[in-house]
Parts: C-alpha cells; structure tokens; sequence
C-alpha cells in the first residue's frame, strides 16, 4: 500500500534528539566546556566572531560547541543570535594606532618605530605533528618582557609623511552599516570594508590568491600587520563625552600596493586595508588584497575583467551564511517545481516522437 | 528638406587631448555620410558621441524624431534615448560580437528588437527574420543556429539584419567591412549599397577604408587630430582632395 | 520564549519591513530592497516570507503555513512552529480559517478572501536574474522598462521546443508595468494571482520585499499565437477526484505504479470531508514520517 512520505513533527523532533546525542558523542569521554573552547580554540573563536560580526568570545564558544566544530554553522548561530540584539548607539571609531599590540610586523622596513614583535604566530614553526600535545603535560612558561606603554605609529604614516602613498580622504560621515540597509551597488569603500571583514575567510583567501597569480595582480607589499587589542569608546549623550566600555582584539592589515600615477600626478603606492576581529591574520590580509582590487576604478586602472575586481561577484558571493543557506536549501522539496517540469518534458518528448513518426 | 540631424559643435576631451571637436554638420534624410581618418583621428569617438555611447564636453546632437520634430539627443532622458535606439536608430558595431547576441539564435538575434517595441506575435515575428535572413542573403535554415556558428561575414550580416529590421531611420556604422576578409568585404558592401537605396537609410559610416566611402557614401569628412579638415561630395574629395592630408590618405590608398 | 520580541524580530525592524510591504502595495511588483535580518533559519529556506510575516502578524491572527501546498512538510511545520513559538499565535490548516497564509512554491486552491494575507517565499526575485545576472543591469532595465530580453527568451524556447518551456517560477506583467517573478510556483497557479487577497513576497537573501495588491492585473508573458497555458497533470485527484486541483504524483511501488493527489492538502481534505470520493477511494494515506521507515 502507498505510504506518503510526510515530514511530521514528530520526524523533527526525533532528528534534533539524536542531533543532540551526536554532539555529545562518547559520554564516557569528558565533556568540553566552553572555557576550554574559548581558551584552546581560539582561533576557531577569532573566526566565529569575525564572521559572526559578533565580538563575545563566550557566545562564539557556544556556537561552536553547539554546531560540534561546524565553524560555518557557529557563525550562523551568532548571526542570528545578533539580529535580536537591540541597539544602543555606535562606538567612536577605534584608533589603532592605539593597540596593545601582540604581535606588529612590517615587510617593508627591516625596522620601523615601535619595532617588529613577532607575537605568538605559527610562522616560523615547523609544520610537525607534535606529539607530545597528544600527551598532556605541563608548559615551559615563555619569556616575558614589558609592554609597550606608548602609541605605536602606522607604518603607512611614515610613507604618507613623504607623500609617497595615496592619502585617505579624512571623513567623518556615518558610513552606512550593511546589517541594517540593503547593499545598493555600485557600493562605497565602507560599504565594502563591511562586507570584506564578515566574508567568509575561504572566499576572501581564494579571490585575494588569485589577485596574486595575475587576475587583476596589484603587487601587494604587507606595508604592516598589527594584531592586538584597542579600547572601544563609546559617547554617552547624557555625560557629554566618550566613555571607554570595554576593549577588543583586532588584526589590522596594511598593504602598500603598486603605484600609480600620471603626467599630472607623480607616482604613488596605493593601498589596501584589511580589520578583521580577533588574531585573524589570514583573513585581514587576504581583505586587504581584495579591497586593493576592488578600488581599480578610483585609482584610474583597468578592468581586466577578473573576478576579484568585481564588486557585485565579490560581495554578492562572499557571506557564507547566505551561501551556505540557499545552496542547502535544494535538499528541501521542491517536488511541485519538479512535477511541473516532469509534465512539461514528457509532452515535449510526446510531441518530438510524434513529429519524429510523422516525417518517417 | 528638413535635416534628419544636425551636428553642431561636437567636442569631447580625454583629459587635456582632445578626442574630437569643432564638428559641425548636417545629415538629410536618405543622404550616407562618410568620416574616414587613420586611427586615432577621432571618427571613432566622435561616431560614439553621436550616437550617445560617449558623453560630450559641448555641442548638440539634433534628431528629427517622428513625434516631437527637431530634439537635442545629448539632453533627452535616458529612456526617450533607449528607446530611440531601438526604433528610429541603429548601430552597427566593427565587431559583430558587440553588436549580437551570441547565445541566442539567428531568429532571436533580429527579433529582439520586434519584440522591444511590442511585437508579441511568434509567427509574425519569425517570418520578419526569416525575411531578414534572406535579405542579407543567409540561408532560411540557419534560422534557428546560433551566431557562434556562422562565419564573421555572415555574423556581420545577421549584425547587420537585426539592426535594419525595425526600419530605422539612422545607422551609425563603425568599420561596418573591418576585420573581414576582402573577398567577404566586397559581398558585403554591395549588400549594404543594395541595402542602403532600397530602404532610403540615412547613414554615418566610420572607416578608414576609402573604397567603402566610395561605394556608400554621398558626402565625406576627413578628420585628422579631432578635427574636420575638409568635407565635401564623395567623389570631389577623393578625384580632387583640396588639404595636405587629404592627399597623403588618398594617394597612400591608390598605391596599395 | 519571552526572551524575544513578540514573532521574533524588534519593533523598529518591523517598522521597517512594514514601509517596505508599504513600498511594494504602492508600487505593485516593484522589488523594494529592505535591510533583511538574520534569521535562526538558514538564508533560502524561507527567510523573507518569514521576516514579511514576522511584520504583518497580529497577536489576533490564525497563521497557516504550507509547504508544496502541504502542512505537514518538514520546513512548513518548523516555520509554524517557530511562530507558535515566538508570537503564541493561532495557527490552523484550514485554508478558509487562516488570516495569514505563508507559502512556498504554490497557492492555495481556494479563493482567498479580501482579509486574508497571502506571504510568498521568494528564493530570485529578480525575474530577469537569468537572462542577466548584474543586479545593476537589471535594476536599469526594470526602470527602463526594457523588457524584450524576457521575450527573446520565450521567443528561444518556441523556436527550440515548440512552446515555452517554462513550467515554473513563470514570470509575469504586473498592472501593466513591472515584470515579476511569481515566486517558484507551478504556471498552474498563476491566473490565481490575481485575487481578493494582499500577496507579498519576501526574498530575505536578496534583500527583496515585493506585492501584488487586491485586484490588480497580472498577466503571464506570451505571444498572441502562443498563449499561455495553466497546465496540470491530466489526472483527477485519486483521493477526492477534484479534477481542478494542481497533483501530485506518487510513486506507489517497485512496478512504477502512480497515483495522483491534491498538492493542496488542505483541499483534498475539506472535499473529502464533504463526501467526494476519488479513483482510490477516500481514506487518507497513511501520514508517516521517515522515522517510520
């Protein structure tokens, strides 16, 4: 006898049941918490904040225990959970040059003021399973020595002093905030930088590699990477003045990129800037990259007609919560579309064999 | 006779090279001009500014449209512009590439622009291409292949068809012959000729080919630098060209 | 769930779905871009009809929500629960019962009535999105009205099949002006889209709100000698032998044997409730999930 395959409530509830069970997996084996994701898993973290646009490294750690290390869902889940948040104002622009930084290189200056600290980084590390991590076992405690009390200066203010690198226009207009207007293009740097710095890091990493192999190659020196941690301020309109409500850990990312220039103008280096949360370092400096890329028409350069210089492909495509949503979405019935095709390519075959038989 | 267009005073800059200016001229209806020039002359831009593909830094652009007489092209909104270039206007491109739709079909090529101005009936709208098709002398049975498979005569032809087939009353032509071989050339510009007097076009034809103002043209402009530097009847330019570089481009084409 | 707004999304959002919904009545199948929002369900599986019906509920409303024109789909029964959930309201799966009706890929079979919402899931919006996929183009072309490409594309399909090879997601004029994508329902569907009912569409990944007014005039695209057609399986229904229902087809059994059933749940089982009896007499198949499998 016929049985209709029907989702039912019951189905769901089942499925979330054992959804449950998996995530927890072996019992007998102790269960995480979210101290230890916030603490051992930070880069994970970093990432879920990053493009979860959401700085809690607690929430981001749950995410991440509830989505069982699915980093994609995590920041789906702290997406959502953000669009319930209410909002209280907007911050004052955070000055980094400012940071506590942990780690500050340059590859274009062998020294600059403030130095180069390399920071807890995997760079020079030999890519080595390190068995002993298998093991547990207690830390040799690293070196120490004392922070860094004063500012530490942008390498790109040093480049800018000469004149030798495009300046900034100075703003101080509101940029639109892409959570809460629609993406109009074509779309502004701010607009960009927004939807750059919640990118899925996989997209951004691939646009920003192939930049690199010649589609729309912009010869990107890393002018400076900073990664620490800045005060956020915050003006309280009863007080009359800022306020510092906390403080966060950003990687800021500053390219000196090939220059340009003309007859009238004389040649500069251009730039490209990536701020990403948390120690995200891939991730800030593949932004700058693609945001290099993008800005070929105000720098008066050509579109090759590559990828990574182009806005609506680049930002249209970029968000993985929207990515991953509507390519998953083909697994849920679709069979009223498929019906209706289903109709349609048997009378086109009724019609063609028919055809076929006459002229026989 | 009213002038189908008037030019006047046509300029456009690239920064501080000038692409094209001073052009003045008038255009009656029926009546095919030609602009010849070596490359970097300025014709091509100053056909572009014509036909509202580049903005100009001056001048006017005035076409005799049907329902509201004599109006400024340069000034028109948008949409009245769009739509004149898909009725009283066409523009065929150097590249039969830029000009067709290369994934779809021959039919469809010359039916889109039936089908912009409202046409809705298939079988009127097929027989118009399919007519079309013959007149630009392309076999009824490639109807339906699409341009990628045709020859780049035969592109430039369908190129050709899909513009004529709403009965413009002005063709901008850019290099209509460039880029094709010469024995290709030939068949094409006597269907244009052919073309040309039975439909009474009026036409701009851009090239640097003086054999294809020759056959086509009734007036020609020599430009050189931007500028105009000498105008007049077709075959008065070329037997008894008057300014220095008319002569260098004549004599140069007659030693080849 | 009182830690969330009642349906969820914060009163200020809501404002702002609401002008959107506003926009679109005004301008009727004019695509109004709204900040959409992050919703806790994934981006493609209802995220705008979701956020439109988040704006437009009452806590007086009965909200029904169907699914291929089932209740009982798995991601109709999720978004109804997430309402029961987050606004407590009534919901119901009689179509007549309903005040506000979501839907995903069809319209109900019943005339809906002039207080009735009826909210679309809308995964492309833009009906001119594959014939050219620059947002900026095809925003140009909507306010240029240039929309012969659409019929070079119906005028394609003619010339390769026969007839116009589009059998969903079939796009049509709007009050003379705007071309629309209805939505991926079957073709059947579309002469129902113009109706006593408010119809919005909501394209939460797009950023999209759009609507159709009561009454208004919505025509599917043709030619004069090709009209369109509302085509269905040529089968009355087995359950409830409705013959002016839009079916489904069932596979039965390993030998391919087929039934036919209403798409419209709902309606198959309020003709069966008042006596009609189909090729497979009335009972209702067994209703079973996989976790009966």
């Amino acid at each position: 006898m016929y049985v209709a395959v029907k989702g039912g409530e019951r189905a769901i509830d089942n499925a979330h049941a054992w959804l449950a069970e998996e995530r927890r997996g072996d019992t007998s084996v102790a269960e995480l918490s979210l101290a230890q994701i916030r603490e051992q898993l930070k880069l994970a973290v970093n990432r879920v904040m990053a493009e979860g646009s959401l700085f809690d490294p607690d929430l981001a750690a749950l995410a991440i225990k509830q989505s069982r290390g699915d980093l994609i869902e995590a920041i789906f889940l702290i997406r959502a959970y953000r669009t319930t948040l209410p909002r209280f104002g907007n911050s004052r622009p955070v000055e980094t040059a400012d940071m506590a930084c942990d780690r500050r290189v340059s590859a274009t200056f062998k020294d600059v003021p403030g130095g180069q600290v390399l920071g807890p980084t995997f760079d020079y590390t030999h890519r080595l399973l390190d068995f002993k991590l298998a093991a547990e076992g207690e830390l040799p405690e690293a070196p120490t020595a004392p922070p860094r009390r004063e500012p530490t200066p942008h390498v790109t203010s040093f480049l800018r002093d000469e004149d030798i690198i495009q300046t900034e226009p100075d703003s101080d207009a509101t940029p639109r905030d892409i959570t809460r207007e629609p993406v109009a293009f074509p779309a502004d740097r701010a607009t960009r930088l927004q939807t750059l710095t919640r990118g899925d890091e996989g997209f951004i990493l691939g646009m920003a590699y192939s930049t690199q192999r010649g589609y729309a190659r912009n010869h990107a020196f890393v002018g400076e990477l900073r990664i620490g941690t800045v005060a956020v301020e915050m003006e309280i309109p009863e007080l009359g003045f800022a306020i510092e409500i906390g403080e966060i850990e950003l990687t800021e990312c500053e390219t000196v990129n090939q220059f340009t220039g003309s007859k009238t103008e004389p040649p500069q280096f251009t730039r490209g800037y990536g701020l990403v949360f948390g120690q995200t370092e891939r991730k800030a400096i593949a932004m700058a990259l693609v945001d290099r890329a993008l800005r070929w028409r105000e720098l008066g350069e050509d579109n090759v007609g590559a990828a990574a210089q182009d806005e609506e492909f680049v930002l249209s495509h970029c968000d993985n919560i929207q990515a991953t949503g509507f390519l998953e979405h083909i697994k849920l019935p679709h069979y009223v579309d498929f019906q209706s095709e289903l109709e349609l390519v048997r009378k086109l075959r009724r019609e063609a064999t028919a055809a076929q038989e006459a002229a026989e | 006779m009213h002038p189908l267009l008037q030019v006047n005073n046509i300029r456009k800059m690239y920064g501080h090279r000038i692409g094209c200016t001073d052009v003045s001229f008038d255009l009656f209806p029926g009546e095919v001009m030609g602009i010849v020039g070596e490359s970097g002359s300025g014709k091509s831009t100053l056909l572009n500014c014509l036909a509202g593909h580049l903005e100009t830094d001056g001048g006017e652009v005035i076409f005799d449209t049907r329902d509201r007489g004599p109006v400024d092209t340069l000034t028109m909104s948008e949409p009245e512009r769009r739509m004149l270039g898909r009725t009283d206007w066409a523009f065929v491109h150097q590249h039969a590439r830029d000009g067709l739709r290369m994934s779809v079909s021959a039919g469809g090529n010359i039916g889109e622009r039936l089908m912009a101005v409202g046409g809705r009936h298939y079988g009127n709208i097929r027989a118009s291409a399919i007519d079309w098709l013959d007149r630009v002398e392309i076999e009824e049975n490639r109807v339906d292949d699409r341009p990628s498979a045709f020859s780049g005569g035969m592109q430039q032809r369908l190129q050709i068809a899909r513009n004529l087939v709403t009965g413009p009353r002005l063709v901008f032509m850019d290099e209509p012959t460039g880029g094709l071989d010469v024995s290709v050339q030939a068949r094409l510009l006597d269907l244009l000729r052919g073309l040309v007097r039975e439909m009474g076009l009026s036409a701009i034809i851009v090239t640097h080919d003086l054999a294809v103002v020759r056959l086509l043209a009734d007036r020609l402009m020599v430009m050189k630098s931007g500028h105009v530097v000498e105008t007049g009847l077709t075959d008065q330019v070329l037997d008894d060209p008057q300014h220095a570089y008319t002569q260098l481009l004549v004599s140069s084409v007659l030693q080849v | 769930m009182s830690e969330y707004n009642f349906a969820y999304l914060d009163e200020q959002t809501k404002r702002m779905i609401r002008r959107a919904i506003l926009k679109g009545l005004a301008i009727p199948g004019y695509q109004v871009p709204f900040a959409s929002r992050e919703m806790p369900m994934p981006y493609g599986w209802g995220t705008g009809g979701v956020q439109v019906s988040a704006a437009a509920l009452t806590p007086d409303d009965t909200l029904k929500v169907i699914d291929q024109g089932a209740d009982d789909t798995t991601n109709a029964v999720s978004i109804r629960k997430f309402f029961e959930r987050t606004a407590g309201v009534a919901t119901t799966e009689e179509t007549e019962r309903a005040s506000i009706i979501q839907t995903r890929h069809r319209i109900p079979e019943a005339a809906l009535r002039e207080d009735q919402i009826l909210v679309y899931q809308v995964p492309i919006p833009e009906p001119l999105r594959f014939l050219e996929p620059r947002e900026t183009e095809t925003r140009k072309m909507h306010s240029l009205e240039e929309y012969g490409l659409m019929h070079v594309k119906l005028y394609e399909d003619i010339s390769q099949h026969g007839q116009i090879a589009t059998s969903y997601a079939y796009p049509v004029k709007v009050e003379g002006r705007y071309v629309m994508d209805p939505s991926p329902i079957p073709k059947f569907d579309n002469p129902k889209l113009e109706m006593a009912a408010i119809q919005l569409f909501g394209a939460g990944r797009e950023q999209r709100i759009y609507a159709v007014p009561p009454y208004t005039k919505v025509v599917s695209l043709d030619f004069e000698d090709y009209p369109f057609e509302a085509t269905k399986a040529d089968h009355a229904c087995d359950l409830c032998a409705a013959a002016d229902s839009y079916l489904d087809e069932v596979i039965m059994d390993d030998a391919g044997g087929r039934m036919f059933v209403c798409s419209d749940t709902d309606y198959c089982r309020s003709r069966r409730a008042a006596g009609h009896v189909g090729r497979l007499g009335s009972e209702a198949p067994l209703s079973t999930g996989p976790e009966a499998a």
